[in-house]
């Protein structure tokens, strides 16, 4: 963990209610995709937990979603803004496990540690689909850059105004692959839970204190004992979890 | 220079800020970003005779200027606590730490302060009171002069090293509770725990803790903390150590003034986790802007 200042250099809408920001700044400690840092704001008291989408040495992008208070403060910030954040929080994904062929699922909000974990992955040699799934076309956010990589790209909307109408599971159940890697709501985990053929890594969400593992906020029991969301994960691997 | 150390219980401290328990783990998570033997000592997390998984979550839930939380002692019980966490604590900490311990019985309490008791790396226990008596119909063994006094007499019957006895707030006369505790044989007294609070989420209409209520801390109980540290110095002869919401060192010294001896800083290192090195190195500069050249000099001085 490391304490930065960050300075926004954009911050601006890329779906309904989803904004997308890139700062500029010291990433040193972040280390793998599905990592997030913790963002103070002025005038909340609690710092708030945002996944990385991407990051290079000295830059970072995130998209997050106007959900409340917190939220609402940070889509206003302007360009040339400092933020004080806290980086390389929680443990992210490991790709070793992966195989050639992995799966990418990304649910609405879930979409963006998919980014930069679809990167990691071409690096290291291997052919990821990714599926990511919204509830309606108004939702839907960064197709273009996934396409961009080169990968195989499939949009799910809930309601059939944009791709493939239904959720992830439907396209992900007509597919083979070598093993999946997950972020988005929990009914869509429990979906895929019911459904996936191999082994996974699931990235949680939880209210959290602290984000740094001091506080037990954000506890869950595992079949590996007790796990802190924001130090132990937000990844757990399909093995250990208990639904 | 300005002399910032102090005396709890016959054991010096280099300054009088103590990370508050379950604020900060058994330290490793701040060890990473800083070197926590600048402390004047920390607070454990509280230790219970067997483990605890805790409450379920959500946990937490945001407030003005301050935060709840339900986290329910989590934590792994005395043995692990003793064959693991203390070994780890060792290398990162090389300073007396102060042991807080729960229970849920009597017979918790002394369990688990007798099996800390052996441990040199303990300097102090800090008694927490705060938990239901499960043999006394739920109420918060905190709530009444005569079973804080209970407590404390059978922690003392056991243990060797000072005693705090680690106040709740949620009560009506939180200095009559004080004054047993100090007839009871406690050799400090702790305060405030968290206040009882609760959030409702308007999208859901739902209470946003599991549990629905919580203890609520941060800069917003500040001013109750401090008056209650007050009411209990005028009351009690034994050191007070002060808490509840401080989080710069002009708290700190208003705590002191009040009349702690020693002043624990909690939630304040969630929100910003270099909160008590960054008290630590400013209480020189804000001692000498206020004219003072000893901290020993101050505890109290408000009275």
């Amino acid at each position: 963990m490391k304490q930065q200042i960050f300075k926004i250099t954009k911050n601006e809408k890329i779906a309904k209610d989803v904004m997308l920001m890139h700062l500029s700044g010291d990433t040193s400690d972040l280390t793998t995709p599905g990592q997030f840092v913790n963002i103070k704001l002025e005038g909340q008291f609690l710092r708030r937990p945002i996944s990385v989408c991407d990051y290079t040495f000295d830059s970072l992008t995130l998209i997050y979603k106007i959900v409340g208070a917190g939220t609402e403060k940070i889509s206003k910030y302007q360009t040339g803004t400092d933020l004080d954040i806290l980086t390389g929080l929680g443990n992210g994904f490991d790709t070793s496990k992966s195989g050639t062929t992995p799966l990418l699922i990304g649910g609405g909000v879930g979409v963006p540690p998919m980014y930069n974990l679809c990167k990691k992955l071409l690096t290291e040699g291997k052919t990821p689909t990714v599926i990511l799934g919204f509830n309606s076309r108004d939702d839907v956010f960064f197709e273009k850059e996934f396409k961009d990589l080169g990968v195989n790209v499939i949009i799910t909307t809930a309601d059939g105004s944009y791709g493939i109408k239904g959720f992830v599971t439907d396209v992900m159940k007509n597919l083979d692959y070598s093993y999946f890697f997950t972020c988005g709501p929990e009914a869509m985990f429990k979906a895929i839970e019911n459904i996936a053929q191999t082994s996974g890594q699931y990235s949680f969400e939880e209210r959290m204190g602290c984000g740094f593992g001091a506080c037990m906020g954000c506890s869950c029991k595992t079949k590996y004992g007790n796990k802190r969301i924001c130090k132990d994960g937000p990844v757990l691997e399909r093995e250990e979890i208990i639904w | 220079m300005v002399n910032t150390k102090v005396n709890l219980s016959g054991i010096e401290l280099s300054n009088p800020v103590i990370p508050a328990s379950g604020t900060f783990g058994f330290g490793y998570e701040f060890a990473e970003i800083y070197d926590i033997n600048c402390l004047g000592t920390f607070s454990f997390k509280g230790t219970t005779k067997d483990a605890r998984f805790g409450n379920p979550t959500p946990r937490i839930a945001e407030c003005p200027n301050g935060m709840i939380n339900s986290v329910g002692l989590q934590n792994p019980g005395v043995e692990a606590v003793k064959s693991t966490e203390l070994p780890k604590l060792k290398e990162v900490f090389h300073k007396p730490v102060m042991a807080n311990v729960s229970g849920f019985s009597i017979e918790d309490y002394t369990y688990t302060c007798q099996a800390l008791d052996s441990e040199e790396q303990i300097g102090w226990f800090e008694v927490n009171i705060s938990c239901p008596n499960v043999h006394g119909g739920g109420m918060s063994f905190g709530t009444s002069p005569e079973s804080a006094a209970e407590v404390t007499k059978a922690v003392k019957s056991v243990t060797t090293k000072p005693v705090f006895i680690k106040l709740s707030p949620n009560v009506t006369d939180i200095v009559s509770i004080a004054k047993a505790c100090e007839d009871a044989g406690a050799d400090g007294i702790s305060l405030i725990n968290t206040l009882l609070g609760m959030r409702i989420d308007l999208k859901t209409k739902k209470c946003v803790i599991a549990n629905k209520m919580g203890g609520f801390s941060g800069p917003a109980i500040f001013p109750v903390a401090l008056r209650m540290v007050y009411q209990v110095y005028e009351a009690v002869k034994i050191p007070i150590i002060g808490m509840g919401g401080v989080s710069s060192a002009e708290d700190v010294i208003e705590m002191m003034l009040a009349g702690a001896t020693a002043v624990q800083v909690g939630a304040a290192n969630l929100v910003e986790p270099f909160a008590c090195k960054n008290i630590i190195d400013n209480l020189p500069a804000v001692m000498e802007k206020y004219g003072i050249k000893d901290l020993n000099e101050i505890i109290g001085g408000a009275h």
